[in-house]
């Protein structure tokens, strides 16, 4: 590998935004016919350093050489012309044009679409892709719109190819396949960087990892002389402790029983289809699948923000009284006496008010206590700096709007919140969604702590791998209906992979 | 029996300055500009022309040919310097694009009275208007006069209008096929429907929304000259413009974004206009006001209609009022 030259070399970077450095003299080789992984925390500068190879950002400082010659990238097309293709982790495709349309865009020349969608079945034969050019994005599903985005920047005559967590919204059979296809595209000699924050990944399918804290250059070294923790602790720059501890469940008792439940959208499309099973208090209860396949309708059904069409939804009490939850809106289901928290997917669409301050979006749960004119101001106050002490939230202070938090910060900050209510059901929603892996144990710690102290913790999760190791039962959705309830200890990765794509999964694999 | 051969004629000299604001407000909607200004954008067109021919004419006006033209220069560049403004706040300073627009309407009325006034009181006129005969008869020179009985249907229905007429619909089917067929179009499209991706795409954002939108303001201020020259026989009169600008807006959205929908559409919206002094309704002023709400009625209709059927193409472009920044995280 020393006397290979370099398909890219970066020396130097640095970008600021305002005061914030987040790329701090990144030394950075890329090389042909390999797969490199780029590692780090959220906030270490990764996207921000491939933004400058695309294109997207200009460096401040530092020099950038494509195959030893100094080049200048000030705009996306310059990358193009170098051969430098991004996916982005938020594609970047428009949702009313069809596929080939998006891979055409903002290519000169003269619109011939019918000569693009004969190029583009040539490439998707070449790397064993499936695309249909004449297909609208919007009727896509997420690894389909990926794959239309790899073959648009093929289609430019890409051979440095840049992923941004590639396999964040992916099944594990959609990984794979994605995974063969990179293999293929390696041996042909293009150069792949991939940001992705799972370590089996890593070791999966790079050759070499390169890794940044803090926008600054830690190291890279071959994949096959290093180790999931030592990356792990080289990312973080203390070690970690990288097995989820899971405690056997004590004294579990049924506190949510959901019956049947059937929830249709308002566009009259079967959300969830027949779903029954019981969630126990002390026990974290895994949902898996596909997404869009129920898992947000069901714990909104439950928290009591979905309308639903037939079943029943019960909350046990400690001393076995079941009380029925649907057709509740939230403040009665609140005024019932039933405590609920619900972390839900989008954190700064449901959860929290980007443009309020910490101490305000604390308030969002408790404006209603008391009887005074005036809301109380000084508790929520309080418990916006317990939750910033006791969780690590890193912000200039209590009164920063919570928008401008990164996003594991802001994930704290909501889950801290419900916490503290003391609620005897917890309702959470990729729950470490785009968090880097400190932050992402700081939750499983959480929440395996709400579990100790009694709490039914519904987690709805993607990454199949921290679901076998962090739940006590896993249900699996798939296409609005249980496809099965398998125990996590001892489930098989593929079986519940292949649960999540057909019902009740195959018997041999 | 309703007399089909003379309404059709001024349903469509009705229309056409409506024709002119929609292909324009459509071109800058594609991307992603809402410009609420178009009103104001054809008040100004007018006016501008306005003062061209006034001054022209006061020369004596001794070429026919320049007798067109300096008030259909006059007239691009003043809705140009519009969209130009429209443009420098929301693109270039990013400013919010209903306030903008907003402003630019009231403003461009003021613009319009203001002149308006101003060459009232030069010509001396005892009436409160700008009377411009000589360029009015230069722009409505037409093969059939509509008012003609003896001439032929065909000859009255489809040869009776000025050149601006045919180049309105010319306009708005050429704008139909760069925004559908090429490449020009799919960009546009694209900056209107989700910059950051056109952006990714090597697409440069800014100069496409500039240029959208200074070349919609144009057409659209041609709408307002055609009113003056044309529909109104060049009498310019403060505030006669009326609320056509809004009415361009609506068939925006009635032709949902297509500008050769909007031939037929206009020509509808112009019909539905003038309805109420086609049909008796005596002397009874609020059955004709009710009359006067029809393309209003006709849009919000057209609007249910089209969220329901909820097609995605159907839309408005997604980034719709939207500023776009790069390096926006």
């Amino acid at each position: 590998m020393d006397n290979k030259t370099p398909a890219v070399k970066m020396r130097n970077i640095t970008k600021r935004f305002g005061p914030v450095v987040a790329n701090d003299k990144v030394w950075l080789d890329i090389y042909r016919g390999e797969i490199l992984a780029l590692l780090g925390e959220n906030g270490s500068g990764k996207t921000t350093l491939m933004n400058m190879l695309s294109g997207i950002y200009f460096p401040d400082e530092g020099e950038i050489s494509i195959d030893g010659r100094p080049v200048v990238i000030r705009s996306p097309k310059d990358a193009f012309d170098l051969g430098i293709g991004m996916i982005h982790q938020h594609f970047k495709l428009v949702d009313v044009l069809t596929a080939a349309e998006n891979i055409v865009l903002g290519l000169p020349g003269k619109l011939d679409l019918k000569k693009a969608a004969a190029r583009i079945r040539e490439i998707c034969s070449a790397y064993g892709f499936e695309v249909n050019p004449e297909q609208k994005i919007y009727d896509m599903s997420v690894s389909q719109k990926q794959t239309v985005e790899i073959v648009k920047v093929l289609y430019r005559g890409a051979d440095i190819l840049i992923l941004d967590e590639p396999t964040a919204v992916l099944t594990p059979q959609e990984t794979d396949k994605l995974f063969a296809v990179l293999r293929n595209m390696r041996d042909d000699g293009k150069a792949i960087v991939i940001i992705t924050h799972k370590m089996h990944e890593v070791e999966d399918l790079s050759d070499r990892v390169a890794i940044l804290r803090h926008g600054q250059f830690i190291g890279d070294m071959p994949t096959a002389k290093t180790n999931a923790q030592e990356m792990t602790n080289m990312m973080v720059g203390h070690a970690v402790e990288l097995n989820i501890n899971r405690p056997e469940p004590k004294d579990p008792k049924p506190r949510i029983v959901v019956k049947n439940l059937t929830v249709r959208s308002i566009d009259g499309i079967l959300k969830l289809d027949d779903v029954s099973f019981t969630a126990n208090s002390g026990e974290i209860l895994g949902i898996a699948g596909i997404s869009g396949c129920g898992q947000k309708e069901l714990l909104e059904s439950i928290a009591g923000l979905q309308p639903v069409e037939g079943g029943s939804i019960e909350y046990i009490e400690d001393d076995g009284t079941p009380e029925q939850l649907l057709g509740k809106d939230p403040l009665s289901i609140q005024q019932m006496g039933v405590s609920l928290s619900f972390v839900p997917e989008d954190r700064l669409g449901m959860g929290l008010v980007g443009n309020m301050d910490l101490s305000d979006n604390m308030m969002l749960r408790s404006f209603r206590r008391g009887r005074s004119l005036f809301t109380d101001r000084k508790s929520p106050r309080k418990l916006a700096e317990t939750v910033v002490h006791d969780l690590d939230v890193v912000t200039p202070g209590i009164s920063t709007p919570v928008r401008r938090l990164s996003g594991g910060n802001v994930q704290k900050v909501l889950v801290g919140r419900e916490i503290a209510s003391a609620p005897t059901v917890l309702l959470t929603a990729y729950a470490v969604r785009g968090l880097d892996i400190n932050s992402s144990y700081t939750i499983y710690d959480l929440i395996n702590k709400q579990k100790e102290s009694g709490v039914a913790v519904i987690y709805v999760g993607e990454d199949l791998d921290v679901l076998l190791e962090l739940a006590d039962r896993i249900l699996v959705l798939c296409g609005g209906k249980v496809s099965g309830i398998v125990p996590g200890r001892g489930a098989k990765k593929r079986d519940v992979g292949l649960m999540m794509t057909q019902l009740g999964g195959k018997t041999n694999g | 029996m309703f007399d089909f051969i003379s309404f059709i004629p001024r349903a469509i000299v009705q229309g056409i300055p409506l024709l002119l604001g929609s292909t324009g407000e459509t071109l800058t909607e594609k991307s992603g500009n809402l410009n609420l200004g178009i009103p104001g954008i054809m008040y100004v067109g007018a006016i501008s022309g306005v003062i061209g021919s006034f001054f022209y004419e006061a020369a004596g006006a001794p070429s026919p040919f320049l007798t067109v033209l300096i008030p259909l220069l006059c007239c691009l560049l003043g809705s140009l310097l519009m969209g130009l403004l429209y443009c420098f706040l929301t693109v270039t300073l990013r400013a919010n694009q209903n306030v903008t627009g907003l402003a630019l309407t009231t403003f461009g009325v003021g613009f319009g009275n203001f002149f308006g006034g101003s060459l009232i009181k030069l010509s001396g006129s005892e009436l409160p208007s700008i009377i411009l005969t000589t360029t009015s008869n230069c722009f409505r020179r037409s093969l059939v006069n509509a008012a003609d009985t003896t001439a032929s249907w065909f000859g009255r229905l489809f040869l009776s209008y000025g050149f601006l007429a045919y180049e309105a619909v010319i306009i708005a089917l050429v704008a139909a096929y760069v925004l559908n067929r090429t490449r020009t179009g799919l960009h546009l499209r694209s900056v209107g429907e989700s910059p950051t991706t056109a952006d990714a795409a090597g697409i440069n954002v800014s100069r496409y929304k500039y240029a959208a939108t200074c070349i919609g303001a144009m057409i659209a201020g041609l709408g307002g000259l055609y009113y003056v020259m044309d529909y109104a026989s060049g009498v310019w009169t403060n505030d006669a413009f009326g609320d056509r600008g809004w009415l361009a807006i609506a068939l925006v959205i009635f032709t949902i974004w297509r500008p050769n929908v909007g031939v037929l559409a206009s020509f509808l919206f112009g019909g539905l206009y003038i309805l109420h002094m086609y049909i008796p309704s005596g002397m009874n002023l609020a059955v004709k006001e009710l009359y006067k709400m029809l393309p209003y009625v006709v849009t919000i209709i057209v609007l249910v209609i089209s969220s329901m059927r909820n097609k995605r193409e159907n839309q408005p472009p997604a980034s719709l009022g939207l500023a776009y920044f790069r390096e926006e995280r």
